[in-house]
């Protein structure tokens, strides 16, 4: 799939800039012609993602986080988090809905969302070296008004 | 991340506004808790018309609440969800364990 369009994002890992994160994805990716409820799920998956990079990846550092947003072919925005943190032991385990290594702020629902919300969610950990988390998301095309 | 609460009797209404993911989360937490603690309502309802963005920090929110209501032997409720906040809510299947009105 060509890749049409691109931006890249790098932020500290400080929680308040899981805001400014899901803001600038949505906005790029309001080329796409996107509904309001798909802008919504584009926000709230990549909150997701990278609030599990500002609180797992680096739980006692601050560290760089991130994120690339592209355009692809056939309407589709794919979406990656990127840290260079601790990294996920067993990802499989990570990914089962309530699973946290977090706090009681924590629902353990990160990835249960995002796999609801996105077409596809692919992870890559290396444990000591940092994780991954690439999203694929095709928009409707709507027919013009 | 604001919560401003109204207090009748012995029951609490929580109004949480503003955008309810992990950098606000434990605010509105501990300000629920300590709500709950000073009230012990028999009933806590969670008014969420001015919620502008939830994540699934906002179900660890609301579980903490039920839990903590449960433990006061209290009734929670939680009242105008917006879309996106219920979309969230109903991912990770709550409104099989919070009473959404």
């Amino acid at each position: 799939m060509k890749i049409e369009n691109q931006v890249t994002l790098e932020f500290p890992s400080r929680s308040a800039n899981e805001g400014f994160a899901r803001t600038a994805a949505a906005c790029f990716a309001a080329q796409l012609d996107p509904t309001l409820e798909e802008v919504n799920d584009i926000k709230t998956a990549v909150s997701e993602a990278v609030t599990n990079a500002i609180v797992h990846a680096y739980p006692d550092t601050l560290g760089k986080v991130l994120v690339r947003l592209r355009i692809r072919e056939g309407n589709a925005l794919e979406i990656m988090v990127k840290d260079w943190g601790v990294g996920i032991a067993d990802v499989e385990r990570a990914r089962t809905p309530l699973f946290t290594t977090g706090s009681e702020e924590r629902s353990g629902m990160g990835f249960t969302i995002m796999e609801s919300f996105m077409d596809t969610l692919k992870v890559r950990s290396t444990p000591g070296k940092g994780t991954s988390v690439t999203m694929l998301r095709r928009i409707a095309r709507r027919a013009v008004r | 991340m604001p919560v401003t609460c109204k207090e009748d009797k012995r029951s609490l209404t929580a109004l949480v506004a503003g955008e309810l993911d992990h950098h606000g989360a434990k605010t509105v937490m501990e300000e629920l808790d300590r709500r709950i603690d000073a009230a012990q309502p028999r009933e806590l309802t969670l008014d969420l018309s001015g919620l502008t963005f939830a994540d699934s920090s906002g179900i660890a929110v609301l579980l903490r609440a039920h839990r903590r209501m449960g433990q006061v032997r209290g009734a929670m409720r939680v009242v105008n969800t917006p879309d996106q906040a219920g979309k969230v809510f109903r991912a990770a299947g709550l409104e099989r364990i919070i009473r959404f009105e």
